[in-house]
């Protein structure tokens, strides 16, 4: 973004009325996103629940812990991080290439196909239909149907791109490529398998095998679908709402080729210490190390943006939670590759630690460049002030102090469990020979997972509200100054 | 929104380059991003197939039975996964804890690979020949009835259910087509193979006083868990390996 665009940046608020752009789908996919994402972090609160008070599993089939589990992990990404990014994409894409979206029809097709998938795995997954490969666990009809779904989105997308009205292509548009590219290899991949029937099937490749396949899809599904999309959505809005030009394009570059080649590596180091082949181990820890550089260049460069817009960060809410998503995506992607190395794997593996380093990335980054995304896009979309400014606020208070609450707890959690499973005394027996009593001591972070994931929960509520208000309320007046950024 | 006043950048090579070659032109883009993002899953996946890069196999590592399968199934269908792992590590306090640490042949035959993330409960790898045939159904029943403390959900539908042989058939002829060697996939066989080995499960019950038909769930399962890692202990007794 150049000088000139921000100096027209006012302006650009007032093309969000130009009749040319397709808006109407972007209000579909930021409905979605808001329903989608109350609904997710609500089954998360309930299973943290679980965790902390067993009796909330209600001895049903359909409520218990190992069906629900998978069901927050698919909602949260799939349902709400993605529609996030197909609201944010479809946005700004037309902006961007100053063209309306390739096929409305694809954009409806993209929409309604994407919101049946949602649903359909909201009833199979309760219902212990699943592939039990984690963030890959919908059954084979569901993959068939996602493979077109995205078909049909990428199709939409490259048309865009092809019918553009500007020569260059803006960098969030890079990581948007990204995405839509390797979601699709990630997704045909991994779940190639044979139908046993209509809702069972069984994975072309088998034990290790499948084990590199899936976490080469498990962890670039944290990479391209809760990484590179936002960072493109960061390139867009956090020098929208900051008015002010991304940092450095040099920057923009080095760290988009660096990601986008570096990430894909890092899979195995959610297999070291396991029987994977050592060479494959090996490859997984040192490019989850080098892959620090790409990530906190994305951090520094949005960052940087905010050079000479620092005072605004004071008073402005959206502000607020954009510099919070991205210090926390610093944060997450520091202690990534600490975690990748072999020794603090050793202790860090199959603890709560993970679940916390998940979580600050989580809602750290993906959820609150989410709120300030669509709280800057709300009062542009629908023409309205927002019906409760003050309610920003509170939210980004909550989400913040939760998350931490959420962090602390898992962090101190998981270095606990992780110390006492592996405690041995000088006689060379365990310390803790009983697993229970170790999983006893944890209570209590379990019930403050529990506080922090609640807060969350309420602030993404009152977001809701806040906006359900927000486009029942009268518009604003054709003759009246358009919305600040 | 375009990029058009970069000056420090549009004086370099790469920067003359990246703007001209790659930004201006989206199938350039397109093709150098596929590029970039298929080395890596390259590089790493295909040697898994190689004999010698990939996991180590051993001829006394035999598939599931169809009885395994079906309590394999029910493994997968409630998400044992996202609480218990199978893969015990090679550190001292591991073995101490579950056994021997876990080798690659030892999941020859699991697909999906059931690995986990995720130590809620403990790991799973060694339990088989653990525990009595009883210990489990009671567990199942009501894990705080054996294990005073434990956070694991109840699982009491699975005495209630059935497993339908017909169904398992299916999964064994999945399974035979990826190259698991079965020698009867009929559903005559397939039914036979399970009611031998559950009727053996049954009697093991009965002998604590639990009352259980040979195609309960709960038998399907026991089935299972009490399968986990043998092939292994049987591979380390053979060749003298292992503790």
């Amino acid at each position: 973004m150049d000088s000139s665009s921000v100096a027209a940046a006012p302006q650009g608020a007032g093309a969000a009325i130009t009749p040319d752009y397709d808006d109407q789908i972007v209000k579909m996919f930021f409905t979605a996103t808001v329903v989608w994402g109350i609904v997710g972090m609500l089954v998360g609160v309930i299973i943290a629940t679980q965790l902390a008070w067993w009796p909330a599993n209600l001895n049903l089939p359909w409520t218990s812990f190992g069906r629900l589990r998978p069901l927050h992990t698919n909602a949260v990404i799939f349902a709400f991080a993605g529609n996030v990014c197909f609201t944010g994409i479809y946005h700004s894409m037309q902006r961007l290439l100053k063209t309306r979206m390739y096929s409305d029809t694809l954009s409806r097709v993209h929409f309604w196909g994407w919101q049946a998938i949602i649903v359909a795995a909201a009833i199979s997954l309760p219902m212990g239909l699943t592939q039990a490969k984690e963030y890959a666990e919908l059954i084979w009809p569901i993959d068939v149907a996602v493979t077109v779904v995205w078909v049909a989105f990428a199709i939409n997308f490259f048309g865009t791109i092809a019918i553009r009205r500007v020569q260059h292509l803006y960098v969030a548009i890079w990581f948007y490529m990204s995405f839509v590219i390797t979601i699709a290899v990630l997704h045909i991949v991994n779940s190639l398998a044979i139908p046993a029937t209509l809702v069972r099937s069984y994975p072309i490749y088998a034990g290790l095998t499948d084990g590199l396949v899936q976490w080469w899809y498990g962890h670039n599904a944290v990479g391209f679908f809760l990484t590179t999309p936002f960072l493109g959505l960061m390139y867009y809005y956090l020098p929208r709402a900051a008015e002010r030009p991304v940092f450095s394009y040099r920057l923009s570059i080095i760290h988009f080729w660096a990601l986008v080649f570096l990430y894909i590596w890092a899979g195995p180091h959610h297999l070291l210490y396991s029987a994977l082949p050592d060479w494959a181990q090996t490859l997984g820890m040192v490019f989850s190390i080098m892959l620090l550089a790409p990530s906190w260049g994305g951090m520094l460069n949005g960052l940087l943006t905010l050079r000479g817009a620092w005072d605004r960060v004071r008073t402005d809410p959206i502000l607020k939670m954009m510099v919070v998503a991205v210090s926390f995506y610093g944060m997450s992607t520091f202690e990534g590759p600490m975690m990748s190395i072999r020794a603090v794997n050793s202790l860090a593996h199959y603890t709560n630690w993970v679940i916390g380093h998940v979580h600050s990335g989580a809602l750290g980054w993906v959820g609150m460049m989410s709120f300030g995304m669509l709280y800057w896009l709300a009062p542009r979309l629908w023409n309205r002030d927002l019906a409760h400014p003050k309610w920003v606020t509170h939210h980004f208070w909550l989400a913040t102090i939760g998350i931490v609450l959420y962090t602390v707890a898992m962090w101190a959690a998981g270095l606990m469990e992780g110390l006492q499973w592996r405690a041995i005394n000088d006689a060379g027996q365990l310390v803790n020979p009983i697993f229970l009593d170790i999983t006893a001591r944890l209570q209590p972070f379990m019930i403050l997972r529990v506080i922090g994931g609640g807060m969350y929960l309420v602030g993404a509520i009152m977001m809701g509200i806040n906006f359900w208000q927000t486009v029942r309320s009268p518009e604003r007046p054709a003759d009246a100054a358009p919305v600040a950024a | 929104m375009s990029n058009e006043n970069q000056p420090q950048d549009e004086g370099t090579f790469y920067g003359r380059f990246h703007r001209r070659v790659i930004e201006g032109r989206g199938a350039v883009m397109a093709i150098f991003t596929t590029l970039a993002i298929s080395v890596g899953g390259l590089v790493e996946i295909i040697p898994m197939f190689s004999a010698t890069l990939g996991p180590e196999q051993h001829e006394l590592v035999t598939p599931y039975t169809p009885l395994e399968v079906a309590g394999r199934d029910m493994y997968l269908r409630e998400g044992c996964y996202t609480c218990h792992s199978q893969m015990v590590r090679p550190m001292r306090a591991e073995i101490l804890r579950y056994g021997e640490w876990s080798r690659a042949f030892e999941y020859t035959y699991d697909r999906p690979f059931q690995l986990g993330s995720r130590r809620l409960g403990p790991d799973l790898h060694r339990v088989g020949t653990k525990y009595p045939d009883a210990w489990h159904y009671e567990h199942m029943r009501d894990p705080r009835s054996i294990s005073p403390g434990s956070i694991m959900p109840a699982y009491p539908w699975m005495l209630d259910w059935k497993v339908d042989p017909a169904d398992i058939t299916a999964s064994v002829v999945a399974l035979s087509k990826v190259g698991h060697p079965y020698e009867d996939t009929s559903v005559e066989g397939v039914t036979e193979q399970m009611r031998t080995q559950g009727s053996a499960i049954v009697t093991n019950l009965s002998t604590a006083g639990i009352t259980a038909e040979w195609d309960d769930e709960i038998v399907a399962m026991i089935a299972y868990l009490q399968r986990l890692g043998t092939d292994g202990r049987a591979v380390f007794e053979a060749e003298g390996t292992g503790r």
